[in-house]
């Protein structure tokens, strides 16, 4: 269909969409300008580098290299020239396309404080985005034995675990009045400072940054308030911004991020724009799941393979990744409104539960620390199933419900019918008749009814029951 | 006409007690049967597997040896009234090779096909391979085989160059730290070997099941996933993920012995514990602790059965295990490694030695021509004579009687009516044939379709080879003969290829024909003639008689040969040796020389002797759910039935534990259906439906019902599985499909 398609950006949306459009039939030529100078990686595993669990190697995604892709990283496009549908780089190559995607990403936030010029940052505060970010941040921590955060949201958090983890001692400065306040009520923002407390991350709510002050030997953050904290490093985790340079000089229509509709396409319908750049029915996406979505309908459109393909936005799940932390957010949990509410809280084990259900859908969760229903709450939620009749499973975890042996009735008040073993379907009656047979021992009740004879996992109950066989027949006899 | 039991059992000696093995699934328990004027019993016997353990089905195994439908006679159909008629074992091979003939002259070779089974001998399934390549002369022979171990089998071809299920001797399950099973319900399909999952929690070792359901086994782990359907490779892919981050890769035994691990690290990298946890439901804390297990246990094994294996997918699916296993050094190292837990009682050497569309015996390629040219060295004729490989079982089974698809087909063992998927299109199928030949001991349902239904003999009156799950062989051993007007399956082999060559024979030079313009119907009348002697015809029999002997020794003795030098090598092993050594593990090249119970100490079956990691990513089933098929569809088994119940339903306490079909399903779902538990209930997919009882369960998800495969008619729940394949396996998507509930 497509002949000559050029992505502009290597990230998990541009190598993404490069991979989908490998992976289906066509002839067409696929080239992938990367900004950034290294293979593609899993931007989500970064917090991960940081936390110096893994490599750089193990951060490496599947590129579509070869096979009509042509891949270039390190190669920044300074350009798009509509008219003469072609981009140019930054060696002044032009590189002609019939079909163009803007996969630029979104660039992190460098607060207006005094002491921060984004173009010129100290060397000892670095914003956390990019894996250059990441290795700056390991130069910058190596030999440190204090960190400070600047941003309680998701990113913050990860970065400032991430950190302690390393063994710096870590904190969090948060202007607003509880972390995660996007995703979390202020009572699970209360367990999960706690939970961050246990790993060494001390929190700073409800105050803003004034300023800073860097040096070679460390950083200084003013506070609103009049304190000033001291650390080794300062990472910024201050939200992100849509890189719409290009589209903005190219004329397409932005706003937050460049405006696509539901086949991805920008206002040139030549362009399309995907993943973190690009603004769909107002909303910006900045997580991964559409993204990879928007790769995956616009691979359709292209090549054809499905030309009615839309991009149908899915609600959205957070899932905050950092060892011994477990936090899930989706949907609505704010209380208020019609439909049920239920609410489970232990801070003392760093374990909450808040779910909102409309019409047997759940249409929002927080849950945070152990709770082993996370997996289904999350996956009632993105399929709009209905939820169970027994809320508790969703709230306190399946282990109420049919995991784990019933407890064995005791002989004497167990049914005749019931099945002691199952290999041999040998029910308690059968064990009974044996004994009144004249099987008086364990051994002789299995030889007679052969129970015990397959997975041997009931030999104990059987000896149960002739136990208590030979303690009522003596009960009967002295009576 | 001598048969292998009689010739091994001479006469006046009838043996009153034998030790052999059970008839039934891959543990093959070690039983020993005694006759006496009761008839014939069955006692459990101290074997290496089962430890003297039996379920219930291996105890009343015996109970069909003198059944009342058990089948004494041949039974041909009736072109007038369509019944089938009991008839002379000459009448019934006429008839046999006479349509035979009428198709091959009609259609060619290939228009005449064999289907096989995962419960023959080694004996008969080579014979069989033998027979369909060299006495039929065509390419189409599969088994049902496909159904059951083929995904399991191609993965671990492609990984470690071989395929045998068990690397290693059940055993060392006992000494695990930790065990996943993947998809495997070992409490119900073979109870006995949960004696060593029993000992191995005993012991201080962790087990995990993998399971959509709360099976019996699941209910005796330490930690159980429950994932959606069809999300085995996910979850797999996740687990590496997780062993990835938190350094639990051993990287040494990465880089010493496998290669291609670099495109399998960038794969998986992309498979977060988030996102296999919102695809599959299995929340990140059960990830990371059953990462943890396998990481950091000392002993580690990992196994798959049919529950990853049986989806278009299952290759990729044991693939992604595979490689989990070879990421975390286990394959080779001591008392760890890759398994898959095999079905049929001959699962494992039913796929060596010949029954296989691509295969020839020793596990050999037939598209090899080192293999062509060794295997028919052995068979005695060119090696550019043998036929090419033919077809996958489903896809053969599908064209069946179709325009250039087989019309005459021979069945040995199975009972594809009931146990291929899609069922009542195959069902469909085989009534299209013109031929349809089923030798069987009783009449399933698919000898119920046949032109010719032979009788064959009885697991107590014959001997022969099994290779259990372990790739130990094991000698089966005859109690007593088969009863009179019974036949062993070489028998009928031997006697279908002698019929064969001497009709043959006469096409090539029949009275006064050209046999390019002969009627079919003078050639069927040829082939029935008695009164022709022509000495060429009876010197052709002769030779066929001799080329497929119907002792399973002389059988044996041959397979010994053909698989010598292959990668399943049986040369060393004899009758006499697997009495003395409990039993033979494979490869074993020599006679003096070792067996090999535990395979990859120091090299892996490849070339190069490394394992082979593969790239795999997770795909949707073959079919999901919409508004109208809402709920995913598992099928499965049950402990008191096996494979297709033609046996087991018949036995009156299997029957009594297990009577019928039901569908399981969850009672939240139930409620929202309308549905009580003991209720009627249609499920119905985009092929067909089926009814049973509904059963409440709280240990199924919600948005999936399951149902057992064993039963027909109604409640054939085959009749609504997916028919789309594996594209390396052939394997059918038996374990995933859309399907809707209603109350019936």
């Amino acid at each position: 269909m497509t002949a000559r398609v050029v992505i502009v950006g290597n990230g998990m949306a541009g190598a993404r969409l490069a991979g989908e459009l490998h992976a289906r039939a066509g002839d067409r030529k696929v080239t992938v300008l990367g900004a950034e100078p290294h293979r593609a990686y899993n931007r989500i595993l970064l917090s991960t580098l940081l936390a110096g669990r893994i490599d750089e190697p193990d951060v490496e995604l599947t590129e579509a290299a070869g096979h009509g892709v042509d891949l270039r990283s390190g190669v920044p496009v300074t350009a798009v020239d509509r008219s003469a549908r072609e981009v140019r780089t930054d060696d002044g190559e032009r590189i002609g396309y019939d079909h163009l995607v803007l996969a630029t990403g979104a660039r992190a936030v460098v607060p207006p404080l005094p002491g921060l010029d984004p173009a010129n940052l100290p060397e000892r505060v670095v914003p956390f985005r990019t894996l250059d970010d990441c290795r700056r941040i390991l130069a910058a921590a190596d030999g440190a034995r204090s960190a400070l955060v600047l941003g309680g949201g998701l990113l913050g958090l990860e970065a400032a675990r991430g950190l302690a983890t390393r063994g710096l001692a870590t904190t969090v400065v948060h202007p607003r009045e509880h972390l995660m306040e996007r995703q979390l009520d202020p009572a699970a923002g209360a367990v999960l400072a706690g939970t961050l407390a246990g790993f060494g991350v001390t929190v700073q709510l409800g105050v803003s940054a004034t300023g800073v002050a860097a040096d070679a030997n460390g950083v200084r953050l003013d506070l609103a308030d009049g304190r000033s904290l001291h650390a080794d490093l300062l990472v910024l985790s201050c939200g992100v911004r849509p890189d719409t340079a290009l589209a903005q000089a190219a004329g397409l229509t932005v706003r937050r991020g460049v405006v696509v509709d539901d086949r991805l396409r920008t206002s040139d319908r030549s362009i399309s724009a995907i993943g973190d750049c690009a603004e769909h029915d107002g909303a910006l996406t900045g997580l991964v799941a559409p993204a990879w979505a928007q790769a995956q309908v616009l691979a359709d459109v292209l090549t054809g393979t499905d030309p009615l393909a839309r991009y149908r936005p899915r609600p959205v799940v957070t899932r905050l990744k950092a060892a011994g932390i477990d936090l899930a957010s989706m949907g609505d949990a704010g209380s208020g409104g019609p439909g049920e509410e239920l609410t489970f809280a232990d801070p003392t084990r760093g374990t909450y539960a808040r779910l909102r259900i409309r019409d047997e859908r759940l249409i929002g969760a927080i849950l945070l620390g152990d709770n082993p229903a996370v997996g289904t709450v999350i996956q009632l939620f993105d399929r709009g199933q209905p939820v169970p009749s027994d809320r508790r499973a969703l709230l306190l975890g399946r282990a109420l419900g049919a995991v784990g042996a019933t407890p064995a009735a005791s002989p004497a008040l167990m049914p005749d019918a019931a099945t002691v073993c199952q290999c041999n379907t040998v029910s308690k009656g059968a064990l009974v008749r044996s004994w009144r047979s004249g099987a008086r021992t364990v051994d002789a009740v299995v030889a007679a009814t052969r129970a015990g004879t397959g997975c041997g996992g009931c030999r104990d109950a059987v000896s149960g029951i002739v136990d208590w066989l030979s303690q009522a027949e003596s009960v009967e006899v002295t009576r | 006409m001598t048969d292998g039991a009689r010739s091994a059992t001479p006469p006046g000696l009838v043996p009153r007690e034998v030790a052999t093995h059970c008839p039934y699934c891959a543990l093959q328990c070690g039983m020993t049967l005694r006759a006496d004027d009761a008839g014939v019993t069955v006692h459990p016997r101290q074997f290496p597997t089962n430890r003297g353990g039996l379920c219930q089905k291996g105890w009343t195994a015996a109970e069909l040896l003198d059944h009342p439908e058990r089948l004494t006679t041949p039974l041909v159909r009736d072109p007038a009234t369509g019944a089938l008629h009991p008839a002379s074992w000459d009448t019934a091979l006429d008839r046999v090779v006479a349509g035979i003939r009428a198709v091959q002259h009609d259609a060619g070779r290939d228009a005449v096909a064999v289907f096989g089974g995962g419960g023959l001998t080694n004996e008969k399934a080579y014979a069989l391979g033998k027979f369909a390549r060299i006495g039929l002369r065509t390419r189409h022979i599969d088994y049902n085989g496909r159904f059951c171990m083929s995904s399991a089998a191609a993965a671990g071809m492609r990984a470690f160059g071989i395929d045998r299920g068990l690397p290693f001797p059940l055993a060392d399950l006992g000494r695990a730290d930790t065990l996943l099973l993947v998809g495997a319900n070992p409490a119900e399909t073979m109870p006995p070997l949960v004696r060593w999952l029993t000992e191995q929690r005993r012991n201080g070792g962790k087990l995990i099941v993998i399971d959509p359901r709360v099976t019996a086994t699941a209910r005796q782990a330490d930690l159980h996933l429950q994932p959606l359907p069809g999300t085995d490779l996910a979850v797999a892919n996740a687990l590496l993920h997780i062993a990835l981050t938190e350094g639990w890769v051993d990287r040494a035994y990465v880089a010493d012995r496998t290669t291609g691990f670099d495109a399998v690290r960038r794969g998986v990298t992309a498979w977060w514990p988030a996102r296999a946890e919102q695809l599959s439901g299995v929340p990140v804390a059960d990830l990371e602790a059953t990462a943890r297990a396998l990481g950091t246990g000392g002993r580690v094994i990992i196994l798959t059965a049919r529950g990853a294996e049986q989806h278009a997918k299952g290759v990729d699916t044991v693939t992604a295990y595979v490689n989990l296993a070879l990421a975390l050094g286990l394959p080779g190292r001591d008392g760890s490694g890759y398994g898959c837990l095999t079905g049929q009682g001959n699962g494992q050497g039913g796929r060596e030695h010949g029954q296989k569309a691509d295969q020839l015996p020793g596990y050999r390629r037939i598209d090899d021509p080192a293999a062509r040219e060794h295997v028919a060295g052995v068979w005695g004729v060119p090696a550019d004579e043998l036929p090419g490989p033919g077809v996958p079982a489903y896809q053969l089974l599908d064209s069946l009687g179709t325009a250039g698809g087989p019309r005459a087909l021979l069945v040995f063992g199975s009972n594809p009516v009931v146990s291929a998927p899609r069922a009542a299109r195959i069902e469909g199928r085989l009534r299209d044939l013109d031929l349809l030949v089923v030798a069987d001991l009783l009449l399933s349902e698919t000898a119920a379709l046949a032109d010719v239904v032979l009788p064959t003999a009885q697991w107590a009156e014959e001997d022969g080879t099994m290779t259990n799950l372990e790739g130990r062989v094991l000698r089966r051993r005859a109690l007593r003969p088969p009863p009179t007007g019974v036949r062993t399956d070489l028998a009928i082999i031997s006697a279908l290829a002698a019929r064969l060559a001497e009709t043959e024979a006469a096409d090539v030079h029949p009275a006064g024909t050209n046999p390019a313009e002969a009627d079919p119907a003078t050639v069927r009348a040829a082939a029935v003639d008695p009164t022709d002697a022509d000495p060429a015809r009876v010197r052709a029999a002769a030779v066929a008689a001799d080329r497929f002997p119907a002792d399973p020794a002389a059988v044996f003795a041959e397979l010994r040969r053909a698989s010598a030098g292959g990668a399943a090598d049986y040369a060393g092993i004899s009758w006499d040796r697997i009495d003395a050594d409990d039993g033979v593990y494979w490869p074993c090249p020599t006679e003096d020389g070792p067996d090999t119970p535990r395979l990859f100490a120091n090299r892996f079956a490849t070339p190069d002797g490394r394992a082979r990691f593969h790239a795999v990513d997770h795909r949707p089933a073959a079919e999901e759910v919409c508004a109208t098929y809402p709920l995913h569809f598992t099928t499965g088994r049950v402990l008191a039935q096996y494979q297709s119940g033609t046996q087991t339903r018949r036995v009156a306490a299997l029957r009594r534990a297990a009577p019928e079909a039901f569908v399981e399903l969850h009672p939240d779902l139930a409620a929202r259906l309308g549905i009580d538990d003991g209720d009627p209930v249609r499920v119905t997919s985009r092929r067909g439906e089926f009814r049973a009882p509904a059963r409440l369960s709280d240990g199924i998800r919600p948005d999936t019902v399951f149902a057992p495969f064993h039963y027909a008619g109604a409640g054939r729940a085959n009749s609504v599985t997916n028919d789309a394949v594996d594209p390396i396996s052939g394997m059918p998507e038996f374990k995933i499909c859309a399907v809707r509930v209603e109350k019936a």
